[in-house]
């Protein structure tokens, strides 16, 4: 591989896009925050150019579009934590900053870098897949700038990889604004937040109307190669009464359907007990919402 | 390694300077420009010795590209001297007893004007959550929690 020997700091998504079909080797810098330590190690390696899409205005921002939130991919975790239309309208993002780091690192760190790097542990991960979000992907097709998007849990292929293409960008994230009665907690275990990538995340998300859940969307992260859906557990929660009986089914369900690993953080078994408790902790805390 | 030529704006002063593609601007800070209050602790964003403002915002400047502080204004350690805020925040540290080494002391006086800059009146527990990314290996924070919070509660002297 030819070493780094360009830099490009491209001013509009479309000369980006072009840039990045005619570059072809690119390795894209948001906040840095992950590609920095990485490069330092060696983990990763430079491609032929730098691309610093920090001067891309279309990337920047947070509005709402029709039923749905878009994130420019841009928008560092401080900046969203801050943001009127997050606090209003989807919580969850502002209590998954809350373990993020330090302050410094989410007043660098990016949205997009976080989802990109697609780490199993990457905190905005299960909150964004309880909220039904998906990404918005740009690229050059036909010698104009075309946008594709696609549900999250599609995008992550396994730790550090996506659907992207090479010469594709990450532009922002579209988030359904949330019906009425809309209940979500996001819940992330280790020991001190700045030091720590998580053991195990939950995210658990619905409609709470009269003691019945719907609409359930339940999330895990660090508990497989990506950040996964907890599709047994929605299907045990699905439009039945938040009692202890069906909390109780719902984290028998959980624990049963992931397959952790062991490592030096925790064991297998260690960690499905932990998804098993932490299930039943948060379901107990949304049936007594209202 | 190609270099790129950047202008910032430093500590208020227009800066014109050549830097490697890969160079953190903390490098650029001490190596190039020469200012050595910004701290080398661990170059990996975990102990906040390197913190500095970009453009008013705190981060960690080990993880920052130097490339990136193209056309921006960057503060340390240095600049806060010429800074009302900077100037009351370094007082109330040496008033409080809060630097022993004083190694941790440049970043931790950076993140306390972050703090103080959201947030004027901070109780102690916020102020712990403002600094929970700068380590200090001397003081068990104790003192430095003090100093920030003389100020948050107007008890200066
Ligand atoms: C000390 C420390 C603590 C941390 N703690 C946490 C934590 O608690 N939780 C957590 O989730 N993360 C944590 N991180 C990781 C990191 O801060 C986050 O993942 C952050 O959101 C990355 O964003 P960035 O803008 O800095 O990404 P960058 O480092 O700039 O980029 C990350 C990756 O994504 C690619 N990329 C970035 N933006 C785009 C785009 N728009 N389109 C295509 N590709 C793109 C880059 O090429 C790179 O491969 C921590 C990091 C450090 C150093
Ligand atoms: S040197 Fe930057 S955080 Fe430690
Ligand atoms: S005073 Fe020595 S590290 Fe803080």
């Amino acid at each position: 591989m030819t070493a780094l020997d360009n830099y490009v700091a491209p001013t509009s998504l479309e000369e980006a896009v072009e840039q990045l079909l005619e570059l072809g080797e690119v390795t894209i810098l948001a906040g840095g925050t992950d590609l920095m330590p990485q490069a330092n190690a060696g983990r990763v390696k430079f491609k032929r150019t730098l691309m610093n899409i920090r001067r891309i205005p279309e990337l920047r921002g947070i509005a709402r579009e029709g039923d749905e939130i878009r994130i420019g991919a841009l928008a560092t975790i401080s900046e969203i934590m801050a943001h009127p239309l997050v606090r209003e309208h989807l919580p969850l993002l502002v209590s998954a900053g809350d373990h993020f780091a330090s302050n410094q690192i989410r007043n660098a760190g990016t949205l997009g870098g976080n989802v990109c790097n697609a780490s199993p542990a990457g905190d905005t991960l299960v909150p964004l897949m309880v909220l039904g979000a998906s990404v918005e992907l740009a690229s050059m097709l036909d010698d104009k700038l075309y946008r594709r998007t696609m549900q999250l849990p599609e995008f992550f292929v396994g730790p550090g990889k996506t659907r992207l293409a090479t010469a594709e960008l990450l532009a922002a994230v579209r988030i359904p604004v949330p019906p009425q009665g809309f209940v979500a907690r996001f819940h992330k275990f280790g020991t001190r937040p700045a030091l720590d990538i998580s053991a195990i995340s939950i995210g658990v998300g619905g409609v709470l109307k009269n003691g019945v859940f719907s609409d359930v969307r339940v999330a895990f992260g660090a508990v497989a190669p990506t950040p996964v859906c907890g599709c047994a557990t929605e299907e045990a929660l699905e439009g039945k009464k938040l009692d202890a009986a069906t909390i109780a089914a719902a984290a028998v369900a959980a624990r049963d359907e992931v397959h952790p690993i062991s490592d030096v953080r925790a064991s297998d078994w260690y960690r499905k007990e932990m998804i098993h408790n932490m299930t039943k902790r948060i379901l107990e805390d949304v049936s007594t919402t209202h | 390694m190609s270099q790129q030529l950047i202008n910032l704006t430093l500590n208020g002063v227009p800066t014109k300077v050549s830097v490697p593609v890969d160079m953190s601007a903390l490098e650029m800070i001490r190596n190039v420009t020469g200012l050595t209050g910004t701290k080398y602790g661990c170059g990996e964003g975990e102990c906040g010795a390197c913190t500095i403002l970009l453009d008013g915002v705190s981060l960690n400047s080990c993880l920052l590209f130097a490339v990136e502080c193209d056309g921006r204004q960057v503060t340390t350690i240095e600049g806060l001297a010429s800074d009302p805020l900077g100037l009351r925040i370094e007082k109330a540290f040496v008033e409080a007893g809060a630097v022993q080494c004083g190694f941790c002391t440049p970043g931790m006086v950076v993140q306390a004007r972050q703090l103080l800059q959201d947030n004027p009146h901070p109780t102690r527990e916020e102020i712990q959550r403002g600094i929970e990314g700068n380590l200090c290996r001397c003081t068990g924070y104790v003192k430095i929690i003090d100093a920030i919070e003389a100020i948050a509660v107007g008890k200066e002297s």
